[in-house]
C-alpha cells in the first residue's frame, strides 16, 4: 500500500477512535467505532492480512456493532448528554495515558526491529492468504479451533440463562 | 512504512481506548473502549506478523492469535451486553457512579 494511504487509513483510525471517547451521544459513539474498525481493517490489508481485515468488517463492523447499537435503543440518550464530566477522572485519565505513551513511545523507538521497512519484506504472491491461514488453523490450531467453539457455544447459553425474565407470568399452559 | 509506524498506531490507539475507559462513566462506551483496546493489541499482533517474512509467508501464529481473539471478543460482547440488559432490567441506570451497591 502507498504510504499516503496508510497515513490516510492511521488517522481514520485515530481520529474516530477519540471521536468514540468524546461523543456525547452513544450512538454517535457507536458510528464512530465502526468507522474506526473500517479503517483498521484497511490497516489489515495493507499489511497482507486480507482474510482478518474482511473478518474484522464482518465481525466488528458487522455483528458486534448491531449488538452495540440493539442495546443502546434500550438507554435514554438525553440523560447522558446532560452528564457532565468528571474532572477528577478526566485528570487522572490524561496523566495516566500521558505516561503510557512516554513509556510507549521510549520503548518502540529503541527497538531495533522495528526499522524494517515493509518494501524490503516482500510475500510470496503465488500462494493465497486465506489458503495457508486455513492450513495453519486446521493443522496446527485444530484443537484450539474447537475449544473456542465450545467456547461460543457456552457464549449462547450463558446470554440467553442471562437476559431470561425471572417475574415472567404463569405460563398459558398452567391456566385453567 | 516501517514496524515502529503500525506498533506506533497501534499504541495511540489503546491510549485512546485506555483514556476512554477510565474517563467515560456510561458503561456502553467504557465497553466500546475496551474493544478499541483489544482491537489495538490485535494491529500489533498482525503487524509483527507481517514483518516475520519466512519463505515469503507471514508469521501465521500471529494472525491466528488475532482470528482467536476476534472470536473470543466477539462472545465476550454477547456475553457483557446481557449482562449490562440484566443490570438495566434490575437499576434502570447504565451509569457507573450509581452502581454502587457494593461499596458498603
Amino acid at each position: 500500500m502507498p504510504e499516503p494511504l496508510f497515513y490516510f487509513f492511521s488517522l481514520l483510525t485515530l481520529i474516530f477512535g477519540v471521536g468514540v471517547v468524546i461523543n456525547r451521544n452513544p450512538v454517535a459513539s457507536a458510528l464512530c467505532l465502526v468507522a474506526s474498525f473500517i479503517g483498521l481493517a484497511a490497516i489489515y490489508v495493507s499489511l497482507n492480512a486480507y482474510f482478518l481485515g474482511t473478518i474484522q468488517v464482518l465481525v466488528y463492523a458487522g455483528a458486534v456493532m448491531v449488538l452495540f447499537l440493539f442495546i443502546i435503543m434500550l438507554m435514554d440518550i438525553r440523560a447522558e448528554e446532560r452528564r457532565k464530566f468528571n474532572l477528577v477522572a478526566v485528570g487522572g485519565g490524561m496523566v495516566l495515558v500521558i505516561g503510557f505513551l512516554a513509556m510507549f513511545s521510549s520503548v518502540v523507538s529503541g527497538f531495533k526491529g522495528g526499522e524494517q521497512r515493509l518494501s524490503q519484506l516482500p510475500l510470496d504472491t503465488t500462494k493465497s492468504d486465506v489458503v495457508e491461514i486455513g492450513k495453519t488453523l486446521f493443522t496446527d490450531y485444530t484443537f484450539h479451533l474447537q475449544i473456542v467453539g465450545v467456547l461460543l457455544l457456552v457464549a449462547t447459553v450463558g446470554v440467553v440463562v442471562l437476559s431470561r425474565r425471572e417475574d415472567r407470568p404463569s405460563a398459558p399452559h398452567e391456566a385453567p | 512504512m516501517t514496524l515502529a509506524h503500525y506498533l506506533f498506531v497501534s499504541g495511540i490507539l489503546f491510549a485512546i481506548g485506555l483514556a476512554g475507559v477510565i474517563v467515560r462513566r456510561n458503561i456502553i462506551i467504557i465497553f466500546m473502549c475496551l474493544e478499541l483496546m483489544l482491537n489495538a493489541g490485535n494491529l500489533s499482533l498482525v503487524a509483527f506478523s507481517r514483518f516475520q517474512v519466512a519463505n515469503g509467508l507471514p508469521n501465521y501464529n500471529g494472525q491466528m492469535l488475532v482470528f482467536l481473539i476476534i472470536t473470543v471478543a466477539a462472545a465476550e460482547v454477547a456475553v457483557g451486553l446481557a449482562i449490562i440488559v440484566a443490570l438495566f432490567r434490575a437499576r434502570q441506570t447504565v451509569h457507573v457512579e450509581d452502581l454502587n451497591s457494593l461499596q458498603g
